[in-house]
């Protein structure tokens, strides 16, 4: 389980959250919206630990993360799988090594055939062709590294996924093929997600519960119908905000194919 | 009244003009204090940082063996033209071999490896540890439960602390060689006269001294540019900021080190 309690976060005059409350139940899947700048991403590298709250707690797996020192720490990260927001691969690295570093276990880590196998396996999992292996991450498209990403995060069999706007930058297409792939990774793997984005239609497909993140304070928790059917005026205003942006977006595609 | 609050005034204007430069160098020491630390406890786990620090020494010693080299046996050309100049009719040219190879071997050979080093290996460990940092690559690297110090930042430093003392002995055998050579063509200085003068004031200390510096200037050129890099914020203008600090700050520090180290070791008043 995953434990937000009354955390606050502040870069110098900026406050980006400010009391923000959230519990995520086992095998859930709760989604994270909010416009950009709102503090979506921080809330994530809370969970794991890449950044402290300056007040409240974060709790995963009954472990009080902010108080966790270097070593549980890592042992900690080792259950959390966490996908980028550009995939942050290592471009010095091909894509088999840069899975191969999700495997957290270290004798595993170690086995070379184990390896092999898990890369081959992570490879499938987000429907990349086993010979994706050998390349590099420049040779790989914006959708490709998404993927490769998710493949690390998944290579180590975690308990818990974070996804950080897992299909921001991507055309509808890829974007639907990632939606696609979190719900079935949650069908299949049956992990603890939760995904940061600012994409409506995506982030009711594959979350259980929704939280809006709004001016550093959650607005409105619930699921897809419940906050749908909100009155808050800052979960309406920021529903058709997203509404104009869709029709924006569908009036470009037009353009594109009829020109 | 007025004085005093006017007075006032003056110590806090400068009183703010004066901290921040103060606690960005507090803060920066503090952090690099902290650095060293976990450097040092990263070294048990040397499964993690030996096969990259083997690659990482490939790296930087092959691709800089040219240019090194060349920097050296210029240095020697110049060196021993300059000393025919000056020395001609007025000492005994034996003398020339002992000032090549002393000036070689105590000053040019280390100062000007590790300078170009440097830029070199200096400019290409912070950006690439500052595109990895604003790429998020580092925190992914975190985030898989993974030191970032014993995957990054030891491999690297202990490559160039490694290589560097190498790459500078054959820059002081180059220089010499080249000094050598240019000095015969020149002044028409024998070999046996090279060698003579060069053993006459040559003293083991000297090339002791030569390593003992080349090894104070690995540090240098390797754990400044890493503390830098892996430190960048802010982008792409981060990376490029990032990798001109690292360069101009190695080269001051290595600088302050030459004064230091020829004060410390040779004793000079």
């Amino acid at each position: 389980m995953i434990e937000l309690q009354n955390i606050s976060k502040r870069f110098l005059s900026n406050v980006v959250l400010d009391g923000v409350s959230l519990a995520v139940q086992d095998g859930e899947t709760v989604a994270l919206l909010g416009p950009s700048g709102v503090g979506k991403s921080v809330t994530l590298k809370m969970i794991n630990g890449l950044l402290k709250p300056d007040s409240g707690d974060v709790i995963v797996d009954g472990l009080h993360v902010p108080k966790l020192k270097r070593h549980e720490l890592a042992l900690l990260r080792s259950r959390i799988g966490y996908v980028f927001q550009y995939g942050a691969l290592f471009d010095s690295d091909t894509v088999a090594e840069n899975i191969r570093l999700g495997i957290t276990d270290e004798d595993q880590h170690r086995d070379v055939a184990y390896c092999a196998e898990r890369v081959k396996e992570c490879l499938r999992l987000v429907n990349l062709a086993p010979d994706v292996a050998d390349k590099y991450p420049a040779e790989l498209s914006g959708g490709m590294k998404k993927r490769v990403g998710i493949a690390r995060a998944i290579a180590g069999k975690p308990k818990y996924l974070l996804y950080d706007e897992p299909t921001s930058g991507l055309d509808p297409v890829n974007a639907d093929v990632i939606d696609g792939l979190i719900e079935r990774l949650r069908d299949e793997l049956a992990v603890t997600s939760v995904v940061v984005s600012h994409d409506v239609r995506g982030s009711f497909r594959v979350a259980d519960r929704v939280a809006l993140l709004w001016q550093a304070k959650i607005r409105a928790v619930g699921t897809a119908e419940e906050i749908l059917a909100s009155r808050d005026s800052a979960v309406q205003q920021f529903l058709e905000r997203d509404l104009e942006m869709s029709l924006i977006q569908a009036e470009g595609n037009q353009e594109r194919h009829g020109a | 009244m007025a004085a005093v609050t006017g007075a006032l005034d003056l110590v806090r204007y400068f009183g703010r003009w004066g901290r921040r430069p103060a606690q960005h160098v507090l803060g920066n020491a503090g952090r690099f204090t902290y650095l060293l630390i976990d450097l040092a406890r990263g070294l048990t786990e040397w499964r993690v940082y030996l096969p990259r620090m083997f690659t990482q020494a490939t790296h930087i010693g092959y691709g800089s063996l040219f240019i090194v080299l060349l920097v050296a046996g210029f240095a020697g050309a110049v060196t021993s033209l300059q000393t025919g100049y000056q020395f001609t009719g007025a000492l005994p040219l034996y003398y020339a071999g002992a000032v090549i190879s002393e000036s070689m071997i105590l000053e040019l050979g280390p100062v000007l490896t590790a300078l170009i080093l440097a830029g070199r290996i200096g400019a290409r460990y912070a950006a690439e540890l500052g595109t990895m940092r604003v790429t998020e690559q580092i925190d992914a690297l975190e985030s898989l439960g993974r030191s970032p110090i014993t995957h990054l930042l030891l491999p690297r430093i202990i490559a160039g602390i490694l290589v560097i003392p190498a790459l500078t002995m054959f820059a002081n055998a180059t220089g010499i060689l080249v000094g050598y050579l240019t000095a015969k063509g020149s002044l028409g200085l024998t070999y046996a006269d090279f060698e003579y003068g060069a053993r006459y004031f040559f003293r083991p200390l000297d090339l002791w001294y030569s390593l003992i510096k080349s090894y104070c200037f690995a540090g240098a050129v390797t754990l400044i540019p890493c503390y830098i890099g892996y430190n960048t914020q802010q982008g792409a203008e981060g990376v490029g900021r990032a990798t001109t600090t690292a360069v101009v700050s190695a080269s001051v520090t290595i600088l302050l080190l030459d004064a230091l180290t020829t004060k410390l070791l040779l004793g000079v008043k």
